[in-house]
C-alpha cells in the first residue's frame, strides 16, 4: 500500500461563504438592506415584523424570507399584512444557508427597501451560516433569562445588532436588562443594542429609524 | 445539529482532492475546530461516521484538533489567547481586536492511498 499525505488547509463553511458574499454584493448593488434575525423559537421574531411593517411602510417597502423547520404559517402572518413573504421549510435543519436564499433572490420585488430573513428559531446553528446580510441581529426576549449572551457567544458575537425584546414583561419577569446588555458588550463591544416590545410598541420606533439609517448608508457606500 | 451539514460540505471537499490525487481511499482526516466555531468536535465525529458508509472514505478515521479564540490588539499590538471571551486587551484595556483564529472550522490534511 501506498500511502500519501495530502495538505488541504481548507475552510469547511468556504462555499457557503462564497455564496453569502455574492448575495451581499449583489443585493447590496440593488440597494436592498438585508437583515438576519437570529433567536431562540419563540423570541418575537415575527411579532417585530408585523410591528415594524406599520412603522416602515408606506415609505419603504419590505419583503420577508421565513425560515422554519415546518409549517406556511409565519409566511401566512406577514402577507396577512401584504407584504410578500416566502417560507423555506427546512425539513428538520436547524439553519438556513446562503444558496436557500440565493435561490429566492431573484424573485425580490424591484425597488425593494428591506429584505427581513426569519432565521429558523434557534441560538445556536444559524450563527455559523452568513446568509449574505448586511445587518446581523440577534433577538433575545426577557422570558428566556439574562444570561443568554455569555452561554450562547458566537450568536452575540458575530451579531451587528442585539434586540431585547418583550420589555412589557419586566416586571414581573426577573430579567435584568442592563446586565443582558452589559454581557452582550464585553464580548461584543460593537453591538447596537435596542429594547423594546412589538406588543407595546415601546422602542420600536427608534430600531425602525436605525433601519432607516442603515438603509441610507448602505445605498451611499453602493453609490 | 447542523454539523452534519458541515460533514456534507467535507465530502464534497475531500472526493473532491481524493479524485485529484488519483486516490484509492482515503485512510484519515484532520481538522481544526475552533473554539468559536460553533460545533461540537464529538458530533463531528458521530456525523462523520454517519456520512463515511459507502463512501471512498469509509474506513477512515476522522481527527479534530482544537484550537483557542486568540485575538491581537489593534492598539498596542500584543496578542493572546482570550478563554473568557471578553473583547478587551489584557494588556492596554483597548476593545479594538482583531481576530486571529478561533472562530473557523478548516480541512488541514488527510491521508490517502494512492
Amino acid at each position: 500500500m501506498i500511502k500519501k499525505e495530502v495538505l488541504v488547509l481548507k475552510d469547511l463553511l468556504g462555499s457557503n461563504k462564497a455564496v453569502a458574499k455574492e448575495i451581499r454584493e449583489q443585493l447590496g448593488a440593488r440597494g436592498i438592506l438585508v437583515l438576519n434575525l437570529i433567536s431562540s423559537p419563540g423570541a418575537g421574531k415575527t411579532t417585530l415584523l408585523e410591528g415594524l411593517a406599520g412603522l416602515l411602510r408606506p415609505e419603504y417597502s419590505m419583503a420577508v424570507i421565513e425560515g422554519d423547520i415546518e409549517t406556511e404559517r409565519d409566511a401566512e402572518r406577514i402577507r396577512a399584512k401584504g407584504i410578500p413573504a416566502w417560507q423555506i421549510m427546512t425539513g428538520g435543519a436547524c439553519h438556513l444557508e446562503a444558496k436557500m436564499i440565493g435561490k429566492l433572490s431573484p424573485e425580490l420585488p424591484a425597488g425593494l427597501d428591506f429584505l427581513f430573513i426569519e432565521n429558523v428559531g434557534n441560538l445556536v446553528c444559524p450563527a455559523s451560516f452568513d446568509l449574505g446580510e448586511a445587518i446581523r441581529c440577534v433577538l433575545l426576549s426577557t422570558p428566556e433569562g439574562d444570561d443568554k449572551p455569555k452561554k450562547y457567544p458566537q450568536v452575540f458575537i458575530s451579531s451587528q445588532c442585539l434586540l431585547i425584546t418583550k420589555t412589557d414583561l419586566v416586571p414581573p419577569l426577573p430579567f435584568d436588562i442592563e446586565l443582558a446588555r452589559r454581557e452582550a458588550l464585553e464580548i461584543n463591544p460593537r453591538l447596537q443594542t435596542f429594547d423594546l416590545s412589538a406588543v407595546s410598541g415601546a422602542g420600536m420606533r427608534e430600531f425602525a429609524d436605525y433601519l432607516i439609517a442603515s438603509l441610507h448608508k448602505l445605498r451611499q457606500n453602493h453609490a | 445539529m447542523h454539523e452534519l451539514s458541515i460533514i456534507a460540505n467535507l465530502f464534497e471537499i475531500l472526493e473532491e482532492k481524493a479524485a485529484e490525487k488519483e486516490a484509492k481511499r482515503i485512510l484519515s482526516v484532520k481538522l481544526q475546530v475552533g473554539q468559536l466555531s460553533g460545533v461540537v468536535p464529538e458530533l463531528l465525529k458521530t456525523a462523520f461516521d454517519i456520512y463515511k458508509k459507502d463512501t471512498i472514505a469509509a474506513e477512515a478515521e476522522l481527527e479534530t484538533v482544537e484550537v483557542p479564540f486568540k485575538v491581537k490588539c489593534n492598539a498596542c499590538a500584543a496578542e493572546m489567547v482570550k478563554d473568557d471571551l471578553v473583547a478587551m486587551c489584557d494588556a492596554c484595556g483597548s476593545t479594538d481586536l482583531k481576530t486571529l483564529q478561533g472562530t473557523d472550522l478548516f480541512l488541514l490534511k488527510m491521508d490517502v492511498e494512492v
